[in-house]
Order: structure tokens, then C-alpha cells, then sequence
């Protein structure tokens, strides 16, 4: 690895858990419905960081744990029963119900994979039910995605066939421009998983390769890989040089030849950067802190020190996998420090010390900071955003550039007394 | 176990937070995994609050529960203590907390502090969050005058001075708190009243201590603030009001039981018909349209009951539904319902709620921000009454519910949406002048839009199956629909429905514009 400094902090945590991917999951699969099983906590969560009043009838929900569910678990068993016989029999548009544990349910233990598989028996595949946990003791905001996926891979078919496989959820647009890339390489066979339809599921086998859209997929990726695919190591498609490479390293391993790649990837590559050139004047030498939230911040540092001459004080992340974020630690500036875990208090102290221009943070600690003048960047947003990819690259460089131009608008320069 | 899509209240450990993040110098350790730190958004976002919540979180992780949880509570507790140097703690726990029994309040007792700390126990798996409001400020009151001396207070007659009180139960996320302390403060003084505590919102545990010193206490909120000021009624001897001053009425009914509390004559003033506009304006011409509205009615107990009255007594509007998510509060809306001749809907399901409205199908909604979003896709008017907080309900400009300005306030809030839906109407009865360009839509958006035009190809297709139309169902003839046609589109689905149902007793094979008028004085007689 390049010259990082790799930190590990504990303490006091501002992160989402893994509950909250399901605001984004839930999009990605109109068929599917993601039921909580957990506290009014749970729910109040969910609402809070999902918007869930325009929805008519969302496609979430908890089945809120209550005092006589606590007393005996063969009950609580029951219980969920009947709330999902009732869900059904309301929503029979659901073809796959995900089971989704959390901190109260993994506490008491109720065996949601147990009453998975009973319901699978009853229901006789009407609906495919399955489970995985979301909950905080175990996971933090975009691992429930890395949760949610590595349930559905035991449900995909066999196949040895020659595919190229994107793993992650992706603005369906920005999906639909990537694989239309791959085509025009020659990459004829290209799936994503998650699938659109949570009931087509793509085949998986010796054949696949799999390109990782997401840098949270730890145990997606290695489930996947048992299942025969084999993983192409790359950074992730954030900003021009990771998009290249990403595509590069798929294009490679597929053998087609570097003319061809370069003769399609170029001209994408320098309208892409033309496009950065406004934001690269705002952001150039200005100083960046990411806090932990969604195990983006290495490629958004990565993506910001490189292309857009951003300094980086400070990467936190919630978890550091150091085999996937290889290729992104390879890129990053040398000395760069890199936060695992968290001290929130002291991670603030260090803010404040550093006094930074741009802090991406979670929604908690947003207008505390600008409060006392510090500009910050939502890291909930480079979930919701269509970022990915080489022609998205300005608009990912905006969604930072734009609150530092907010605040200069805003606050103009005076002139000082000489 | 209950299947919930959405709810009206967190958890109880919310309503606490409520009462922490509202005082000052107050610090909450709360024993909760990771994740539960997504409340704080609803402070820092909902009420766009520039400083954070003054909350420690534990943050336990799966790996912590192998170990000694006790000793992570502990370190936590006493970072939060040397950082934040609060001049009282408050420990608890969250859902999940609750199950593994650490007892941190216990915990942090033991380790020798020397500010008062004040142990929560908040049942995160029967309760909610106002009922966990309610009983974190009452612990908090509890505990720092437990052991205030008990000596008999003289009066403020006898101390010769002017008498004051103290208002009890404004919160953060509690609705428009912020302006109507500002309001009755401001209406207080006018009456020679002093302010002496409010509290939790911006209250220390200083001034907490301070609470005594009043001679009454003004319960604003009874959900946050009744079972206190019960206590200290109990305990310390010091009345308390009952009436919460919403709307015009209230006011003035407040006002003279304060006064008599206080032993002060009720001043003519107080009966005056230019406090409020409210009173005129309901009274102006221009209001005669407002005669006999039908509202549906829904929020927490303390707005719904104040709508109600207001709805009924002062704007001349009819209730046709009345309910609360507060089960704490249903106590008090049932009789209320009664009174109104409705049986009051106490429930937590937003989409049971919903089912109301469309069955009473009333003209305006005074609901929380889900029952905005039920009927903006019901095509009704919406004003906003009560909690739960959306931003919103946060306005920039001062925007009190309570007091004289309060029921300005309410006025235009009640009124404008019915005046849009009155312009709605005006568009529909004119959308064929050529002034008119099609689909002019009003603010019921797309969806009150395509609500008529749902009901136009409803038509049609009655028309167009005419022919082989064989079921007992009457049909509408060409004249029929275009006198339906000219009824206002708010009760048009109703008038449909009476008038079909007319046809049927009366065994019309046909609806034409006779048989319209028919219905019409039929269900008038």
C-alpha cells in the first residue's frame, strides 16, 4: 500500500445503521417489500431518513416488537407470522419479502432465517421470503445493501456462460449508460446485481466476473466469489481516473484490445474533464474532511485530491476493508490519513482544529457545523445521486463545489481596511 | 407485534431527547447502539438547530456485548461528564438497551458525581415518545425539588408584588412552542402577570430549582407538562390552569381562570370582541361562505380538542370527524367527539385515518403533515394543526397557535386553503371561457388534477356501456351528468353517491336532472 497513515479510533459513533439502505433498496426493487423486524425506533428511523409520507403506501415497514412478544419468543415467532400473512394478503403485488433483522431482534434472538423457511414451505414460492440484518450492532448505513444482497445470491441459477457482472445499486440511468459502454467495447453480456425485478435474478458461475460498483459489498463479494465468479480487482467508477481504470480493468479481463478501449474511452475522458474544469477552480487547494458514514470517502477523497487538487485532512470510515479499497488506498496522496472507526467528540475537536473548508458529514452534524461556519456536503446524497461513471464526474465535483459557491455568494468578500 | 409503515410518535427515549436538547446545561447520556444517533437529525434538520443534541450515545456494537457493557456505559458516562460539565445529568436507555439491563442510571449514581442525576426508566415497547416527554421532565422536576422545604409560601398579595407564574411543557418538536411562549408571555404581561420559569424549552436545571418561586403554574402542553404539574400541585401546593388558551374563546376562558387562581378581578378587557381579528373576520360577510364547512379533525389531544372548539364555536364550521394518535389523550377527546355527536378516532395508523376522511369526505382537513399528504391525494384542502414536526412546521416568521395572535394565525391558516379550494372551483365552472387555459391547475397539484379527470372518464365509460348496461345500477343520462357536472367538485362524489342511491330506492332506471333536484330535496328533508 501506498504511504497512508491507517488509524484506528473507538468511541462514541454518529453513523446510521444498516436499516437505512433499504431507503435506497426498496427503489432499486419495485417487487420487493422490506419488512423491519424491531422496535418503534426502528421505524422512527426509517421515516425520518426516508421521506415515507409521500409514499401512498411504502414498500418498508417494521413489525414493531411489543412487551408480550419479549416474554416468550415461540410467540414472537407466531406474531411475525401473522403480520406478514397480512401483509401479503394486502400487498399481493410482493414477489420477494425481505425479513430484515435488527438491534432488538438480535438481541432476543428471534431466528428470522427459521421463520423465513416456514414461510417459504407455506407460501409454496408465491413469494420468496428471505432475511438478513440491518441492525447497528452489526452494521453500519450501506452494509444492510451488502446485507440485503448477500441473501438474494443462494436464489441465483447456475451458469458457467461468459458474463461480465455489476454488483451494486446504481441510478438506473447511470447503469444503463455504463453497460452501453461495456457493449460498445464488445462486452455483449453485461448484468447487475441487484436486478431491476427482484424475482430475475442474474446466473452466476465460473463465466462471471464480477465488477464491483459499490466499495461496501465485502461480503457480497465474497459470497460471490464462492459461488465460482471471479472478482476484477479495479477502484470504484467514482470521477474520470476511477471510472477509467474501472472500466479498463473490466476491458482487460475480458482481453479486448487497449486500441479498442482507448479509442472509445478517450473522447468521454477529455469532454469529462473539460466538464470538471469550472469545479476544479472552486475546489483546488481548499480543504477537505470527510467524516465516517457510507465507506465512500476513500474514493470521494481519492477522487477529489487527484482530479479536483482538493487537500485532504482527514478520511474517516465506518470500516476499512483493506483488500477491496486496495487499488483506491494505491491512488490516494501519500501521508493520507485514514480513520477507521470513530470518536465523534475528538473526530470534532480535529474539525475544528483544522479548520476545513468542506466537511462531508452525516445529516446530524450538517447545520451544527455550518452553524459555526464550516461548509459541509451530506454523505446521504452520493447514495441517493447519480455519480458513477466517466460523464458523471462533473456532477459528482459540483455536488461538492456547489455549497463552497453557496458560501461565497452569501458571505462576499468586503473589502478589508488596508 | 404491529405492522407499522409509519407512525405519528418515536419512541420514548425521543420524547426525552425532546426535553434534554430543549434546557440548557443538561447533558443526556443515552445507552443505545449504533444508529440510534439518527435522532439528532430531527433537531439539526427538522428545527434546522445550529448546535447538536446534548446527547451522548453509547453506541454499543455486537462485539460489546461479549464484554462488560457496564464498564462502556461507564467510560461513556464520565467522558460526558468531564467534556460537557453539566449542572445535571440525565441516563438512559434506548429499545435495545432496555433488553440487555445494564441500568445505567444506576451505574452512573454510583460513581460519585456531585451534580444531581436523574436515573430514566422509559418502556421503549409499551410507550411513546410524548408520554416519555412527559415523564422525563417529570423526573427532572422530581428529582431537583424533591427535597425543596416544604414551608408555607406567602402569597404575591402579601409580598406586594406583581404575581407571576411559570409556563410548563413548551419542547423542541412540540408545535409552534417557540412563538407561543412569546405570545403568552407577551398576553401575560399586558395583564400585569409575570413569567417567572418556562420550562423545559430553555430552561437550566437552575431554574428548574426556581419553579417554586411562582405562584401558579400555566400548563401550555398536557401532554409534556400535566403529570408535573400535578405533582407539584400535590407537593408544593401550587395550582395549576387547564385551559390551554387556543383560539379565541380559550383565551378568554384562560385568562379568567387565571385571574381567579390568582385571586384578581377578571378585567372588561378580556371579553373585548377586538382581541383577536379572528372574531371579526368570522363575522365579515365574506365568511358566509365558511357556514357549516365540514372538517375532519386529527392530531395530538391538545391541538384536536382546540380545533374542534375553534372549528365549531368560532368559524361556524361542522366537525364531521374528530380523533388523536395520543392514547394518553383520549381520555379527554372521546367526550369531546360526543359532544359533536361523532365517536372519536384514536388510532396510530395513518392509513385508518385516511379511510376517515374519505368516508365522512369533508371540505377541509386539520390534521398532522400525513393527513396534508392524505388529502392532497384525496384532493381536499389541508391545514396543519399538530405534531409530528415537519420543517415546515418550523416558519421562519413568528407564527404563534396560542393567545390573540395565535388565532390571527389560525384564521389564515384554516381559511387560505379553503379559499383555494373555492378558487378551484371557480376554475372548474370556468374552464370553459377562453380565458381558461386547459389544465390550469390550482396548489392541489396533479393529483386534485387528475381527480376530475378520473371522474370524466368514469363517465364516459357509464356512456359508452350504456347500451349493454344490464345490472340494477341506474344511469346517468347525458342531462343528469351536466347538472352534476355543475356541482362544486368537492361534494360532487357525494352528490353522485346520494343520488344514485336515491335512484335505487327509489327505483329510477335512469338519472337525469329531475331525478338530480329529486335526490337534492330528499336528503334535505
Amino acid at each position: 500500500m501506498s504511504g497512508a497513515t491507517l488509524l484506528k479510533e473507538s468511541g462514541p459513533r454518529e453513523v446510521f445503521c444498516g436499516l437505512t439502505s433499504i431507503v435506497w433498496l426498496h427503489r432499486r426493487m419495485p417487487d420487493a417489500f422490506f419488512l423491519v423486524v424491531g422496535s418503534r425506533t426502528c421505524a422512527h428511523l426509517i421515516q425520518s431518513a426516508a421521506g415515507v409520507m409521500i409514499f401512498a403506501e411504502p414498500r418498508f415497514g417494521t413489525a414493531i416488537l411489543e412487551e408480550r412478544d419479549l416474554a416468550g419468543l415461540a410467540d414472537a415467532h407466531d406474531e411475525l407470522n401473522r403480520v406478514v400473512k397480512n401483509l401479503l394478503a394486502r400487498r399481493p403485488e410482493i414477489k420477494t419479502l425481505f425479513l430484515v433483522g435488527s438491534c432488538p431482534s438480535e438481541v432476543i434472538k428471534i431466528d428470522l432465517s427459521r421463520v423465513a423457511e416456514n414461510l417459504n414451505i407455506e407460501l409454496k414460492g408465491q413469494v420468496t421470503v428471505l432475511n438478513y440484518s440491518g441492525s447497528g450492532i452489526e452494521t453500519t448505513f450501506t452494509q444492510g445493501e451488502d446485507g440485503a444482497l448477500k441473501a438474494l445470491i443462494p436464489l441465483m441459477p447456475n451458469s458457467d456462460q461468459k458474463k461480465l457482472l455489476l454488483v451494486g445499486t446504481l441510478a438506473n440511468a447511470v447503469e444503463d449508460r455504463l453497460i452501453s459502454i461495456f457493449n460498445r467495447l464488445g462486452i455483449d453480456n453485461v448484468e447487475s446485481f441487484p436486478p431491476r425485478q427482484s424475482t430475475e435474478l442474474p446466473s452466476i458461475g465460473s463465466g462471471t466476473k464480477v465488477l464491483l460498483t459499490q466499495p461496501y459489498l465485502t461480503d457480497t463479494a465474497r459470497e460471490l466469489k464462492s459461488r465460482g465468479a471471479e472478482l476484477i480487482e479495479a477502484p470504484f467508477p467514482l470521477g474520470v481516473t476511477g471510472s477509467t481504470l474501472w472500466i479498463q480493468a473490466a476491458a482487460n479481463s475480458f482481453g479486448i484490445n487497449k486500441s479498442i478501449v482507448d479509442s472509445i474511452l478517450n473522447p468521454l475522458i477529455s469532454r469529462a474533464k473539460k466538464a470538471l474544469v469550472p469545479h476544479v477552480e472552486k475546489l483546488s487547494g481548499k480543504k477537505l474532511f470527510l467524516l465516517p458514514e457510507s465507506q465512500l470517502e476513500i474514493p470521494l477523497a481519492r477522487f477529489l485530491s487527484n482530479e479536483c487538487g482538493m487537500e485532504i485532512v482527514e478520511i474517516g470510515t465506518p470500516y476499512l476493508n483493506r483488500d477491496l479499497m486496495k487499488a483506491e488506498i494505491d491512488l490516494l496522496p501519500p501521508d493520507c490519513r485514514i480513520v477507521e472507526g470513530q470518536h465523534v467528540e475528538k473526530q470534532l475537536d480535529r474539525v475544528r482544529d483544522s479548520s476545513p473548508d468542506l466537511v462531508v458529514c452525516g445529516m446530524g452534524l450538517a447545520n451544527p457545523l455550518e452553524a459555526e461556519g464550516i461548509s459541509t456536503k451530506w454523505s446521504i446524497e452520493m447514495v441517493f445521486s447519480p455519480i458513477h461513471g466517466i460523464d458523471q464526474a462533473s456532477d459528482l465535483a459540483e455536488l461538492f463545489s456547489r455549497p463552497l459557491r453557496r458560501h461565497d455568494i452569501l458571505n462576499p468578500k468586503t473589502l478589508t481596511s488596508i | 407485534m404491529e405492522l407499522t409503515l409509519w407512525t405519528y410518535e418515536g419512541p420514548p427515549h425521543i420524547g426525552a431527547m425532546r426535553i434534554a436538547t430543549s434546557m440548557r446545561k443538561l447533558h443526556y447520556v443515552l445507552h443505545a447502539p449504533q444508529g440510534d444517533t439518527y435522532a439528532d437529525l430531527l433537531f439539526t434538520m427538522i428545527e434546522r438547530r445550529g448546535s447538536r443534541p446534548p446527547v451522548t450515545y453509547t453506541t454499543f456494537q455486537a462485539r460489546d456485548l461479549g464484554g462488560d457493557t457496564a464498564e462502556l456505559v461507564k467510560g461513556h458516562i464520565k467522558e460526558a461528564v468531564d467534556r460537557f460539565n453539566p449542572e445535571a445529568l440525565l441516563v438512559g436507555e434506548s429499545c435495545t438497551a432496555e433488553l440487555i439491563q445494564d441500568q445505567p442510571g444506576s451505574l452512573a449514581k454510583g460513581m460519585g458525581f456531585d451534580i444531581p442525576i436523574v436515573s430514566l426508566e422509559l418502556p421503549a415497547y409499551s410507550k411513546k415518545e410524548n408520554w416519555g416527554g412527559s415523564e422525563t421532565f417529570y423526573q427532572i422536576v422530581r428529582n431537583l425539588l424533591k427535597d425543596h422545604s416544604h414551608e408555607l409560601k406567602q402569597t404575591w398579595q402579601e409580598e406586594k408584588r406583581r404575581p407571576r407564574v411559570n409556563l410548563l411543557g413548551p419542547t423542541l418538536l412540540g408545535f409552534r412552542c417557540r412563538d407561543d411562549i412569546l405570545e403568552i408571555q407577551k398576553l401575560l404581561a399586558h395583564h400585569g402577570i409575570d413569567v417567572n420559569v418556562v420550562a423545559p424549552l430553555g430552561a437550566s436545571p437552575a431554574d428548574i430549582i426556581r419553579i417554586p418561586d411562582a405562584d401558579v403554574n400555566v400548563c401550555l402542553y398536557p401532554e409534556i407538562a400535566e403529570s408535573t404539574c400535578i405533582w407539584l400541585e400535590r407537593n408544593l401546593s401550587m395550582p395549576f390552569t387547564k385551559t390551554i388558551p387556543l383560539g379565541v374563546g380559550a383565551t378568554q376562558d384562560f385568562l379568567r381562570e387565571l385571574h381567579e387562581i390568582l385571586e384578581m378581578e377578571i378585567p372588561q378587557s378580556v371579553n373585548e370582541s377586538n382581541n383577536s381579528k379572528l372574531t371579526w373576520y368570522s363575522n365579515s360577510v365574506d365568511s358566509n361562505y365558511l357556514t357549516g364547512k365540514r372538517v375532519f379533525i386529527f392530531g395530538d389531544g391538545t391541538h384536536a380538542l382546540a380545533a374542534a372548539r375553534i372549528a365549531n364555536e368560532e368559524l361556524g364550521f361542522k366537525v364531521v370527524g374528530l380523533g388523536t394518535y395520543s392514547r394518553e389523550m383520549a381520555r379527554k377527546v372521546r367526550p369531546a367527539a360526543k359532544a359533536l355527536g361523532l365517536e372519536a378516532l384514536i388510532t396510530n395508523d395513518y392509513l385508518e385515518v385516511e379511510e376517515a376522511i374519505k368516508e365522512t369526505s369533508p371540505e377541509l382537513v386539520l390534521g398532522t403533515q400525513m393527513e396534508r399528504h392524505s388529502a392532497k391525494r384525496l384532493g381536499i384542502p389541508c391545514a396543519v394543526i399538530s405534531t409530528p414536526m415537519h420543517v415546515q412546521d418550523v416558519p421562519a416568521r413568528y407564527s404563534p397557535q396560542m393567545g390573540w395572535e395565535g388565532a390571527n394565525v389560525i384564521f389564515d391558516d384554516w381559511v387560505h386553503p379553503l379559499m383555494m379550494g373555492l378558487e378551484e372551483h371557480l376554475i372548474g365552472m370556468f374552464k370553459h371561457d377562453f380565458e381558461f387555459v386547459d389544465g390550469h391547475q390550482s396548489h392541489l397539484g396533479h393529483l386534485g388534477g387528475k381527480g376530475k379527470q378520473n371522474i370524466n372518464q368514469e363517465v364516459k365509460t357509464i356512456i359508452s356501456n350504456d347500451s349493454t348496461n344490464t345490472s340494477a345500477d341506474p344511469i346517468w343520462t347525458h342531462e343528469g351528468e351536466k347538472e352534476l357536472s355543475k356541482i362544486p367538485f368537492f361534494v360532487r362524489g357525494k352528490v353522485r353517491r346520494n343520488t344514485e342511491n336515491y335512484a335505487r330506492q327509489a327505483g329510477c332506471r335512469e338519472i337525469n336532472e329531475e331525478t338530480l333536484y329529486d335526490a337534492k330535496a330528499h336528503y334535505k328533508a
